[in-house]
């Protein structure tokens, strides 16, 4: 019989209550005493210098408080990049300033370059209009194509960077002439070049920030739409701004979603910090959707060669990439980690492949700036080797089956070491293929596929056996790599007087489920009620410290600090215990909620150690402090490694070019599994993503570097006729050999494999009809691409 | 958004009165102009609700035509037309629930969105465009993109649709917007076969008179088969190349005629 609470439970998530009833309470939601409205001027062309800004006449409108452009912001430190990444060559990254507004040049359409401050919204929108008719910016030429980026040192988007490239990354350059030699001496060889469409990330509430100041104290207080308040704080107070911590508190209430959009730090953040200052009143902002399309780090962006190498039994020999990453005009907070370690080190994919080497060049465009979004290098990575391996199969007429079978790890290798520089600890990716195959019922796809060419549509079957590095991160080792920061966690567990429990994590929710998972977890642990925990983040006046959530860190990371703050709970409880029943500390056991004295019947429940420890009448207080309130940092050993198979079956209509996704299959590995139905959800909501991208998703710029999908009316969101019922499965688990729960991670795994499996399917399918001369269709697989590919 | 003001008069008289005055614009169900006003691209003085006038209002059938209040809702013609099953199966698709329960056909005919659904019922049926003034056939109310032969401060009151002895819309979708990729309306009469494209023309809603000749003839999906529709004057864009949409309003007019 399922559990009705604790660890495996699927109890249900406390935060829908609030979420459905509409009580959920937004950044956008508050409402301050005094409150004024920023809106901000943002460049209406990709490139451009500006001149000159006149802001009398904006300042002069009604209402209107305060006038803000770059020039006010000059001389505050620049938006730092989270990790420095040194070229081939041993050259560090070029990492040019970027500014809280835009100074001196505008980069990218959206780039916001001055702000305005009025009593009402509407009043600081007609000033920012006039502010941007004021505005004297002498258009430069758009600086779009990667390729033509490198190629034209007259164009920069940076003036002192001649190239427009951060920098040329190999990994592990030590592997390049082994691998180059490997490919040349290969008797097959599969080439594929293929674009990793970029992505908007679309959270459904779009950033917002309101600044306070409280001239009193000297305090500033951000509540802003983050993924990880302390790291939004470290940012503002060191790097840009300039002000010790402890006169900063961030809070980040409900958030709705982020998919790693709302990481990082954003230049709108400072000025409503500045700006409330100024005044001496709150100053807040939210973004308009269309500010969300223009001016949220967006996702993906890659254009890649990769070549397989393989025995004429598609053994597998090396894989060898080249990658242009797009990282926009500017270096977002995570944009040189996302398409190198998070890229890179995941190339040899679960496989028994001797000979790995990535190459990636980074490029400067006149675009939004790219950073982690859902997976972040991992699907990049994910979708470059299984299509390869796809293609491969289709040259060599292999089954994409067995090849996967003959080439994936076994489980008897873990340990392993891949040629690029992870140490997988665990993982069965037979098992995974094994149940994804069964569920798929591979047996009766001919029978499918007969019935959909009844009624004239194209079937086809996609595989995708995907491996991720999550748990972010090993503090050591991403140190070595490139990282400014650590990637620990912290929690502290307070034990209140009568009993119930107040966890504070380093973790943030916006969507996840945290409040309840963790709460499982604590009452598992201390034999309590699920009811009498209650999960405190977003608050950096509350929480210890944190690096947030993303990376499918969370559960790994954080949960593991807030168990290993339970232990120290527990221990000191002991220590209580002890004195109670004046037994010994070493005899002192506690299960299912009692402290008892091993042997005999004596024993006190955590009710009432809770409560001695607050009120501690006769205590030995030279050797027991009051108090039952303990907090843990933990960092990683390693990072953790989920791992499935996906298969994906749709129909094409061959008239239209129309993709269906007829199923969806996932076999999963985990690990432990917490909460079922919320691994569940993060599954769907993954693939659901996943299937955006390969199918819907579309961030197209024109020459002149304009945003032709800066709508919902041309850019398309997967919606629930785009995605079929899916069939989820965790049940092959390998526990986290690393962690004290066992648990690897789901949040970004449904992005990761899927997109490779659904286009994989897609060709699989083009085959099948006769089209054989399509070898491949750049995401996303749209009707007229499909259409055009078949008719090409 | 910009201020205005906003009235809704009871007649269509008073309507018109209203719609003298400077900056005035027609307000029916909203569902473009809303929009459009909250991005500061219009910024009317005056709103003159069309919603609150009964005459405007409503689904008459007799004779062989259904007569359609300008100011009926979609959902409306999609529960109530129902002497007109084509259109009301295409009522029934545009947009969303929520769309579906503002807009109004008279709006949506005078607001002549290229990718617009109406219009190419209205053209297909050979519809009258009845207004304040006068009526006007559908062959010479369509006048290119977002462009009708409406005159400044004319409202359409109703439209009179004459029921075909056949007819089918189909409908290719656009990804993101989900309005008509390319969406064929069918209609076969006694006095032959109209064929009305809509969202693929460059100006808007057109005829495709090859495939009306040949379904003339024939009426069957089959007769199309070795007809190509030009491309000349259709839409390129993110969704469609003009070759595609050629192929659309092709495979969209071929499904029309096997479900009309």
């Amino acid at each position: 019989m399922p559990k009705d609470q604790g660890i495996g439970a699927s109890s249900k998530r406390r935060e829908d209550v609030r979420f459905l009833t509409g009580r959920g309470v937004y950044t956008d939601d508050l409402s301050l005493h005094g409150q004024t409205h920023a809106v901000f001027v943002r460049s209406t062309v990709a490139h451009g210098r500006i001149k000159a800004i006149d802001t009398a006449a904006a300042a002069a409108m009604p209402g209107v408080l305060a006038v803000f452009t770059g020039e006010d912001f000059k001389d505050m430190g620049g938006n730092p990049a989270g990790w420095l990444i040194n070229s081939r060559n041993g050259e560090p990254m070029r990492e040019p300033k970027r500014p809280v507004l835009a100074h001196g040049k505008v980069r990218h359409v959206g780039d916001a370059y001055a702000a305005v401050v009025a009593e009402t919204f509407q009043q600081a929108k007609d000033a920012a209009q006039q502010l941007a008719d004021d505005s004297d910016i002498e258009e430069l030429p758009a600086i779009v194509d990667m390729a033509a980026a490198l190629a034209d040192s007259s164009n920069r988007v940076h003036d002192e960077i001649p190239d427009n490239q951060c920098f040329d990354w190999g990994w592990i350059e030590d592997n390049r002439a082994a691998v180059d030699a490997a490919i040349k001496a290969a008797p097959h060889v599969t080439t594929l070049e293929l674009v990793n469409n970029r992505l908007v990330p679309n959270a459904m509430e779009p950033r917002a920030s309101i600044g306070e100041y409280f001239p009193g104290t000297g305090d500033y207080k951000l509540t802003t739409t983050s993924q990880n308040p302390h790291l939004h704080r470290l940012l503002i107070a060191a790097f840009v701004m300039g002000m010790p911590e402890n006169k900063l508190t961030v809070v980040a209430p409900d958030v709705g979603g982020g998919f790693g959009s709302k990481i990082y730090h954003y230049g709108e953040e400072a000025v409503v910090l500045a700006a409330a200052k100024k005044l001496a009143r709150p100053v807040r902002w939210t973004a308009e959707r269309s500010e969300s399309f223009l001016s949220d780090a967006h996702g993906r962006d890659h254009v890649t060669k990769i070549e397989l190498a393989c025995e004429k039994d598609g053994t597998f020999i090396a894989f060898r990439t080249e990658t242009m990453a797009n990282v926009g005009a500017y270096l977002s907070n995570f944009s040189t980690a996302t398409p190198t370690f998070l890229h890179g080190t995941l190339m040899a994919g679960p496989y028994k492949v001797p000979n790995v080497y990535v190459n990636v060049k980074t490029v400067f465009t006149n675009t939004a700036p790219v950073d982690a979004y859902r997976g972040a290098g991992r699907p990049e990575a994910t979708f470059s080797l299984e299509r390869v391996i796809d293609k491969m199969c289709r040259e060599l007429g292999l089954d994409p089956f067995e090849v996967r079978r003959k080439n994936l790890l076994t489980k008897d290798m873990f340990p392993y070491t891949t040629p690029v520089g992870l140490a997988y600890d665990t993982g069965d990716y037979h098992a995974t293929l094994d149940k994804a195959m069964a569920m798929a019922d591979v047996a009766g796809f001919e029978a499918r596929r007969a019935e959909s060419a009844k009624k004239g549509k194209l079937r086809g079957m996609g595989l995708s056996t995907w491996i991720e590095a999550c748990g972010i991160a090993p503090s050591n080792l991403v140190g070595v790599l490139g990282s400014r920061v650590g990637l620990y966690d912290a929690a502290t567990v307070r034990v209140n007087a009568t009993g119930n429990i107040s966890v504070m994590t380093g973790a943030h929710s916006h969507g996840q489920g945290h409040e309840t998972v963790f709460a499982q977890i604590v009452a598992e642990k201390l034999g309590v009620p699920e009811a009498s925990v209650e999960i405190v983040h977003g608050d950096t006046s509350k929480i210890p410290f944190g690096m947030g959530s993303y990376g499918s860190r969370s559960l790994a990371v954080c949960g593991s600090a807030m168990n290993r703050a339970v232990d120290k709970i527990i221990a000191k409880g002991k220590k209580i215990a002890a004195h109670m029943l004046e037994a010994a500390e070493d005899d002192i056991t506690f299960e299912n909620g009692n402290f008892s004295v091993a042997g005999t019947d004596k024993a006190k429940s955590f009710g009432e150690i809770a409560f001695s420890a607050y009120v501690p009448h006769n205590y030995p207080l030279e050797t027991l402090e009051p108090g039952l309130e303990e907090t843990a940092f933990y960092d990683p050993a390693n990072f953790t490694y989920p791992a499935g198979a996906y298969i994906c079956e749709v129909e094409v209509d061959p008239d239209t070019g129309k993709v269906d996704v007829a199923a969806f299959y996932c076999a999963d590995d985990f690990g432990n599994v917490m909460n079922p139905m919320i691994v569940e959800g993060q599954v769907h909501g993954g693939v659901g993503q996943g299937i955006g991208q390969a199918l819907c998703e579309n961030t197209s710029y024109d020459e002149s570097g304009q945003l032709l999908s800066g709508s919902y009316m041309d850019y398309a969101m997967p919606r629930a006729d785009d995605v079929p019922f899916y069939n989820v499965d965790y049940s092959c688990q390998t526990p986290c050999t690393h962690n004290p729960l066992g648990v690897k991670g789901c949040g970004e795994a449904g992005a990761i494999g899927s997109p490779p499996a659904v286009v994989n399917a897609v060709i699989d399918a083009l085959h099948r009809g006769g089209h054989t001369h399509v070898t491949h269709i750049d995401m996303p697989v749209s009707p007229s691409r499909v259409w055009s590919a078949i008719n090409g | 958004m910009h201020n205005f003001e906003f009235v809704k008069p009871s007649s269509i008289a008073d309507a018109v009165a209203a719609l003298r005055q400077e900056d005035a614009q027609a307000l029916s169900g909203g569902q473009t102009l809303m929009p459009t006003m909250k991005q500061r691209l219009a910024a009317p003085s005056v709103l003159v609700s069309l919603t609150g006038i009964a005459e405007m209002k409503g689904i008459r059938a007799s004779g062989g035509v259904v007569e359609i209040g300008a100011a009926t809702t979609h959902a409306e013609v999609a529960a109530g037309a129902g002497a007109y099953p084509a259109l009301t199966a295409l009522a029934g698709n545009i947009g969303d629930p929520a769309v579906r329960n503002r807009g109004t056909i008279g709006g949506s005919l005078a607001n002549n969105d290229p990718a617009a659904d109406y219009p190419a019922a209205a053209l297909a049926s050979g519809a009258t465009i009845v207004t304040n003034a006068r009526e006007i056939a559908a062959d010479d109310f369509f006048q290119g993109l977002f462009t009708t032969a409406l005159e400044e401060g004319e409202i359409i009151t109703a439209v009179r649709f004459p029921v075909p002895e056949r007819a089918a819309y189909a409908k290719f979708q656009q990804p993101a917007s989900r309005f008509a990729l390319t969406g064929a309306f069918v209609a076969k009469t006694s006095a032959g076969v109209r064929v009305a494209i809509t969202g693929a023309g460059e100006d808007g809603v057109f005829r495709w008179t090859d495939a009306e000749a040949a379904l003339s003839g024939n009426f069957s999906a089959a007769v199309l088969n070795g007809l190509a529709a030009p491309e000349d004057g259709l839409i390129g864009d993110l969704h469609g190349t003009p070759a595609y949409r050629a192929n659309l309003v092709k495979v969209m007019t071929q499904r029309a005629v096997a479900a009309a």
